[in-house]
């Protein structure tokens, strides 16, 4: 039942284990606290939706710190990588990557990870459950399923942020509601709401899984949940009491 | 290697750190999906394949075993590693002189209430290197950090340490796991960054 990919095998010489040069050629803001940050890298290889790359600071003492980030981008933007950097203020890694300016350069390797990954070869409804940053590897899927499937699934993308301006790629995701019928975005805001607002204003519940998922048809759907481990446990918990299969639920937790 | 000339380090280089890893003081929680409800009420540990004596405890059998305190650093391959946890549980060289283990066996796989399962090989958890760990810091295990059983096996990285453990099994050959098969490497030592099947 995985898609392992075809551009994902393990051959003897595999560029993903190498630590690589990557050059940032484009940066802006995925939300108030998320940088997007896009990096050029001379040996580039296709990912799968929801994998992740690891990145690596060298200081000139010899100081290395290593991360991982998971890519934002679809596997189609070829020889780009998009990663969504949230400012952590007491972070060691994202302040750098924060003030990293066109041209500056890290290393990067991968791409990694097997289970967290969803592609348009898999059959059914898709139902995509952020929260805060855990938006970034969703956002690919959802990209992803913009530029290769036609199938006109059912797709939901639940996110929860404290507030608006901490939803991660608004305009874009507004635009392609306008371009997928089949595609329902839902907001719920949790710390605080413009006062126009009309959508949810509460964390993620029982009744709120219950709406939403009212609003897939056409088999079980696939369930990717991403975000802090509270927000991940109580999600995933409720959809199971709810009676989603758990093994049609797969997460991927911050800290 | 590229130098990050304005890169300064804020946390400090640890000697307890393997490569790439950085201390966090937290307990991240990290699994591939829902949190499985096993509750001590019906719960079991089996201990199973090349053994002499195919055993089967009951949570109040498993605790009538000699229970050590271990204090270990742990590491977990998404970078984070925690100096000192302190765990209580049962060694594996307890469970495998009770089973009887025969000479063929090689490998151990662990299996867990969610469809989860690790392979390591039998050297690993041999001579108070591994145990099926039932408190964390002296309390109970959390459900999400694995309980009411997790394997704890410290020296290779965590997800090795497979959480809600149901079944201990005893084999011939190297049998890759969960992890194993997605991309992860086989063994797993935080000392070589044996990360990724490519490391």
């Amino acid at each position: 039942m995985e898609t392992p990919g075809k551009n994902n095998a393990t051959p003897s010489t595999d560029l993903r284990r190498l630590w690589q040069a990557a050059t940032l050629v484009r940066f802006g803001f995925a939300a108030g606290n998320v940088k997007s940050l896009v990096f050029k890298v001379p040996e580039w290889v296709k990912h799968l939706p929801g994998q992740h790359y690891d990145i690596r600071l060298t200081s000139a003492t010899g100081y290395q710190a290593e991360r991982s980030y998971s890519a934002a981008s679809a596997p189609e933007s070829e020889g780009v990588i998009e990663l969504g950097v949230e400012f952590l203020e007491k972070g060691e890694v994202s302040p750098y990557l924060w003030n990293l300016k066109e041209g500056g350069k890290i290393e990067i390797r991968g791409p990694i990870g097997g289970h967290f990954i969803w592609t348009s070869e898999m059959p059914g409804p898709l139902v995509l459950i952020g929260g805060g940053s855990g938006m970034v590897p969703l956002m690919s899927m959802l990209r992803h399923y913009h530029l290769t499937d036609t199938s006109r699934r059912p797709i939901v993308f639940l996110i929860s942020a404290r507030s608006l301006d901490r939803v991660l790629y608004k305009e874009e995701l507004e635009e392609l509601m306008g371009k997928h019928p089949n595609l329902s975005v839902v907001i719920t805001l949790t710390d605080e709401a413009p006062s126009d607002w009309v959508g949810y204003k509460r964390r993620v519940d029982s009744e709120m899984l219950q709406e939403v998922l009212a609003k897939v048809s056409g088999g079980m759907p696939m369930t990717y949940i991403c975000g802090p481990t509270g927000f991940v446990e109580a999600v995933s918990r409720n959809l199971v009491a709810e009676g989603a299969a758990p093994h049609l639920i797969r997460t991927e937790r911050f800290g | 290697m590229i130098i990050n000339e304005d890169f300064e380090p804020t946390r400090g280089r640890d000697k307890r750190l393997p490569p790439g890893q950085y201390e966090t003081r937290d307990f991240p929680v990290l699994s591939l999906g829902p949190t499985p409800e096993v509750t001590t009420e019906g719960w079991k540990l089996e201990i199973t394949g090349l053994v002499q004596n195919q055993l089967s405890f009951s949570w109040e059998e498993f605790l009538k075993l000699p229970i050590e305190k271990v204090k270990k650093d742990i590491h977990c391959v998404t970078k984070w590693s925690k100096f000192d946890t302190e765990w209580e549980g049962v060694s594996l060289d307890e469970l495998m002189k009770r089973a009887g283990v025969g000479e063929s066996a090689t490998h151990v796989i662990a299996y867990s209430h969610d469809g989860y399962s690790t392979n390591l090989p039998i050297e690993d958890v041999r001579d108070g290197k591994a145990w099926v760990a039932v408190r964390y810091e002296g309390e109970d295990i959390s459900a999400e950090h694995g309980g009411p059983a997790r394997l704890l096996v410290p020296h290779l990285y965590f997800w090795k340490s497979a959480k809600w453990l149901k079944r201990i099994e005893f084999i011939d050959r190297d049998v890759p796991g969960f992890w194993e098969v997605r991309g992860y490497h086989n063994y797993g030592d935080p000392w070589q960054e044996q990360r990724y099947t490519f490391d």
